[in-house]
């Protein structure tokens, strides 16, 4: 059992993420894409810091922030979408473009 | 015999087949019992994520999530850190996950006939199989010097999360407070609706 296993399959995760990001239309699943690639980056962090000589705690720290993090963006995402679903009753992407030039 | 005693029986038969199962594999394949119950997690936890970027059904993708993030619960089990653990369960599976479904029962999204993906689908798979073999890369020619698998108490990372942390920590509960208050001002209906 080294930090390998968890380095290549942090990678795979964050690459499935990738993938559905860039591939979905939907913006509710471009949302859960995201949540794929947050937690990849949370393996890759906390193996670090548990197969660390020194300073263990501070990956398990970071991690924690970015769990607050994830969970604020999840809120203020889902508050964007149904603000986005109540004026043009979709919720697709490629509709939302008030700001593209 | 109560429906408890037979839910209880079922269980343990389950529970016990799943040892076997475990004892098993590590016989055969010659790994550690480590080594197996981390593969059968990573197997999870990928398989969910997957499910979630090629399923067409928003529920399914978010019970999906659910999976992909209770394997991802159970890695950190595996890597010592149980306050993670508890952490990921606690505010995944009981707030997030909560969120997104109010939110497809808010919204009926399931019922909007659009089709999920988008015509870039190609160019994404080749540039997501790109950044994996350049990840694979990085991690298979850098050489980290580490020491074996160690697990932090409790005690530990709340006194450095309340002490050399402690900026980092209010400045986080601030973001959720403002979050809190940004998505009531955006979803909240207008004066003439």
């Amino acid at each position: 059992m080294s930090l390998i296993h968890f380095q290549i399959l942090s990678a795979a995760m964050f690459s499935i993420g990738l993938y559905g990001v860039l591939a979905r239309r939907n913006a509710l699943l471009v949302l859960l894409s995201i949540e794929i690639m947050l937690n990849a980056v949370n393996i890759n962090l906390v193996a670090f810091s548990s197969y660390a000589e020194s300073a263990q705690d501070v990956g398990q720290i970071i991690a924690i922030f970015i769990i607050t993090v994830a969970a604020a963006e999840v809120g203020l995402a889902m508050a964007i979408i149904l603000r986005l679903f109540r004026d043009r009753s979709s919720v697709d992407l490629d509709d939302v473009d008030l700001m593209k030039w | 015999m109560s429906l408890a005693s037979i839910v209880f029986y079922i269980l343990a038969f389950i529970s016990i087949s799943m040892v076997g199962v475990l004892a098993l594999i590590t016989t055969n394949y010659n790994l550690s019992l480590a080594e197996t119950v981390f593969y059968i997690l990573a197997t999870v936890s990928l398989v969910g994520a997957l499910g979630v970027v090629v399923t067409r059904n928003v529920i399914y993708a978010s019970f999906l999530l659910l999976t992909s993030l209770m394997g991802v619960a159970s890695i950190y089990l595996l890597l010592l850190a149980e306050f993670l653990a508890l952490v990921q369960i606690l505010i995944y599976g009981g707030a997030v996950i909560i969120v997104i479904l109010f939110f497809i029962m808010l919204t009926r999204v399931h019922e909007v006939k659009s089709i999920t993906d988008n015509s870039q689908k190609p160019f994404a798979f080749i540039t997501s199989l790109l950044v994996f073999g350049l990840l694979l890369a990085g991690i298979l020619n850098s050489n980290v010097e580490v020491g074996e698998r160690s697990s932090v108490p409790f005690t530990e990372l709340g006194n450095s999360l309340f002490t050399q942390w402690a900026v980092p920590f209010e400045v986080a509960s601030l973001v959720l407070l403002i979050a809190l208050i940004g998505a009531i001002v955006i979803a909240r209906p207008k004066e003439d609706e």
